[in-house]
């Protein structure tokens, strides 16, 4: 895990300051509410319906078990007992109060964490497959280059007020664990012919009210052009993204109003400026940050037998256990996702157990997944049985990986200020009805946003659920086919809303559908895609 | 509290700016306005002759000017180059990283808040227009 040096430090330190004399000043009245939205978003602290929230950015969503202990002492210190882990690899807190915050931030800051650009319309923090460094599909760790793009864009100050906010993912296998292409920019880390590595650089990704998949923009980026390329890639936008209409000023819709080979022009014709500037750090400074992502010393030899004879440990392994590039290792996923539960809401206490384990069984490392799961990335398989029992003791061992009830969904009315519906009670409500069956139904993967922004990814369901309100009742809309995956895809409305027992009533007569309909070893998604849309609004709407 | 901030040693330019369109037209004006939504790069023929271009921030939202003072910079200019309008203390080290090197703030800025503002990140991460080294440079000499 990178680990930093003074001038990091020194940076974050920097930062704790000037957010204390920020609040000061606002609690003072020198500053506005206008005038410090723009700093206090910065610094990912959002004014909701009961409460501030503060968005603690977790990079490329790697932690090691300090930082997760330290997320604990803040919800028990600062928050009701409980964080929030979400769609962004970061950590939500829902109860913060304004003279806390520069405290939070001192916390942080001395095990290297901040919330630097968790908000505002700047550069997000970027992030990343949560298997990376331990899966066995990659072509190499792609949070190095991560970590060397949290530098560059950290303070960026040409792309400090950006026409709207920007969200970076970098992946480096085929299939994708991070909706890289549905973000401002998507990188893939790759190599060509020669053997070289470089990236493909896909931009004008996003959901919100106008999704879109983003189109491919340079094919084979080399690694030593990486920052002068996104560099030029943020100019262009920052010069000509719209600013006159909120709704427009994603570069998404200007990648799409000027067309991707026009963009991809201006992109070049500004990178080939950008470059003779001198801001690509040498190749030293990338083996500086490579080698903190060395391999952890994995044992040699070990077995990669199990024993599976216990049925309930033998459910969760075939679940939330995925293959591991060493022999003898695995990676497991903790779903926070108990059925019935707040997707990603996690106890102080659980945070804490979770860090344990983590230094215990996987070199002291842990993941925050884009579905709101954590992951240990390098259990020995060994170990996977004690490490099961404890999860299990913890109420941490819901065996449902990539299952209905494993479903993405925002905050909601229940917190959100933009909400137009709740989303948790429905999450809650679905989780119930299905989990008997979640099994047979297999790989499903349902997200639900409280309203059209789209935090909870549901244009990239397979089932998406999103909250309208419909003459001030809450409403709730359907949609079928998205994908966040390697087969991005954005999912179809398929008609009238329903409300909060309707829209569970109407994915009930869908997967009855899709069960009716499927071919051995079909996932939903393959049977809506091979049968087609009408199919499944028919039995829906009758 | 003061209406302007200047980092210059030279004496200020006394000739007012005048638009982009008019600077085109004639000219041998040698200050000249540009608007958020103009392009800097329309200057870069003349830098030789100019010794004050203003880079209006009609809002502090409005990001568009600091690409514009980098493009300046970057293409050699070395004149007065001015933020004016909605330019708050925060705006100020961003700003000056950008090539700024002087303001005109609609409102008075505290000047001791400035001083604040500009010496409290002693390491930045990227190179900029005001040729700090950042901390890759300093890491590796
Ligand atoms: C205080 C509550 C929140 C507010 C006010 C808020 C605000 C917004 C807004 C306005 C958008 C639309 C941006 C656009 O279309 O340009 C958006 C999108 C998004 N937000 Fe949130 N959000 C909140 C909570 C969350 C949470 C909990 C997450 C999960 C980490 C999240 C992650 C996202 C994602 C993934 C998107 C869609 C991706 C995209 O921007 O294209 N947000 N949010
Ligand atoms: S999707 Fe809407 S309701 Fe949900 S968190 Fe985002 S802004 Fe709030």
């Amino acid at each position: 895990m990178y680990k930093y040096d003074t001038y990091d430090q020194s940076i974050v330190d920097a930062r704790v300051e000037e957010f204390r004399d920020q609040v000061a000043r606002r609690m003072a009245g020198e500053l506005t509410e206008d005038q410090f939205k723009p700093l206090r978003l910065m610094n990912g602290l959002y004014l909701q319906l009961h409460a501030y929230m503060l968005r603690v950015a977790v990079p490329y969503g790697t932690l090691d078990s300090r930082q997760m202990h330290m997320l604990a002492h803040i919800a028990r210190k600062y928050d009701k007992g409980y964080g929030h882990f979400t769609t962004r690899q970061n950590i939500q807190y829902n109860w913060i109060e304004l003279k806390d915050a520069g405290d939070i931030l001192a916390d942080l800051a001395t095990v290297e964490m901040h919330a630097i650009q968790t908000s505002g319309n700047c550069i997000r923090n970027t992030t990343s497959d949560q298997y990376a460094g331990a899966a066995a599909d990659e072509v190499a760790d792609p949070r190095p280059w991560a970590e060397l793009l949290r530098q560059w864009s950290t303070f960026h100050p040409e792309f400090t007020y950006l026409p709207r906010k920007f969200k970076v993912a970098i992946i480096a296998s085929d299939e994708d664990r991070a909706a890289m292409r549905l973000h401002d920019i998507g990188l893939q880390l790759t190599q060509n012919e020669a053997g070289e590595t470089g990236f493909k650089v896909y931009v004008g990704g996003g959901m919100g009210r106008t999704p879109m998949v983003a189109p491919l923009i340079r094919d084979f980026l080399p690694a030593a052009d990486y920052l002068s390329y996104l560099e030029a890639c943020l100019r262009v936008y920052n010069r000509y993204g719209r600013r006159d209409n909120i709704y427009k000023a994603r570069i998404k819709i200007l990648v799409h109003e000027i067309g991707a080979d026009e963009y991809r022009r201006q992109v070049e014709e500004e990178f080939l400026h950008v470059k003779t500037l001198g801001i690509d750090p040498p190749a030293e400074e990338f083996e500086r940050i490579n080698a903190f992502f060395a391999q952890p010393a994995w044992e040699q030899g070990l077995s990669d037998e199990l024993d599976l004879s216990d049925p309930d440990f033998k459910l969760w392994v075939d679940q939330n256990v995925f293959a591991h590039k060493a022999p003898g290792y695995a990676i497991a996923t903790i779903s926070l996702k108990p059925i019935g539960g707040i997707p990603g809401d996690a106890s102080a206490d659980q945070i804490d157990l979770m860090a344990d384990l983590a230094e215990t069984y996987s070199f002291d490392e842990l993941r925050v997944t884009h579905s709101q799961n954590i992951v240990l990335p390098h259990v020995r398989k060994a170990d996977l049985y004690t490490l099961w029992q404890k999860l299990d003791a913890a109420g941490l061992a819901t065996a449902n990986l990539d299952l209905i009830s494993d479903m993405i969904a925002c905050p909601g009315l229940d917190y959100c200020s933009l909400a137009n519906a709740r989303s948790i009670p429905v999450a809650q409500k679905i989780s119930q009805r299905f989990a008997d069956r979640e099994a047979d139904l297999g790989e499903l993967k349902l997200k639900i946003s409280g309203c059209i922004n789209a935090c909870g990814h549901h244009h990239a369901g397979h089932i998406g659920i999103l909250g309208v309100d419909r003459k001030g009742t809450e409403n709730y809309q359907l949609l079928l086919g998205g994908s966040g995956a390697e087969d991005a895809s954005l999912g179809r409305i398929t008609g009238p809303g329903f409300d909060e027992d309707g829209i569970v009533d109407a994915i009930e007569r869908t997967l009855d559908r899709y069960v009716a309909t499927r071919e051995p070893g079909e996932r939903f998604l393959d049977t809506y895609r091979r049968v087609g849309f009408e199919t499944f609004k028919e039995a829906i709407y009758g | 509290m003061v209406e302007g901030l200047r980092y210059r040693d030279d004496a200020a330019h006394e000739e007012p700016a005048v638009t982009l369109d008019a600077f085109l037209d004639q000219s041998n004006a040698t200050a000249v306005r540009l608007e958020s939504d103009e392009d800097a790069r329309k200057l870069l023929p003349f830098l030789d002759r100019l010794a004050l271009i203003e880079v209006a921030f009609p809002a502090f939202r409005d990001g568009r000017g600091y690409s514009a003072g980098r493009i300046l910079r970057e293409a050699g200019y070395t004149g007065e180059l001015r933020a004016a309008g909605d330019v708050l203390v925060d705006q100020i080290l961003p700003m000056r990283r950008c090539g700024f090197d002087a303001f005109a703030p609609d409102k008075p800025l505290d000047p001791a808040a400035v001083e604040r503002a500009l010496g409290r990140y002693s390491n930045v991460y990227q190179k900029a227009a005001d040729g700090r080294a950042p901390a890759w440079k300093l890491r590796h000499g």
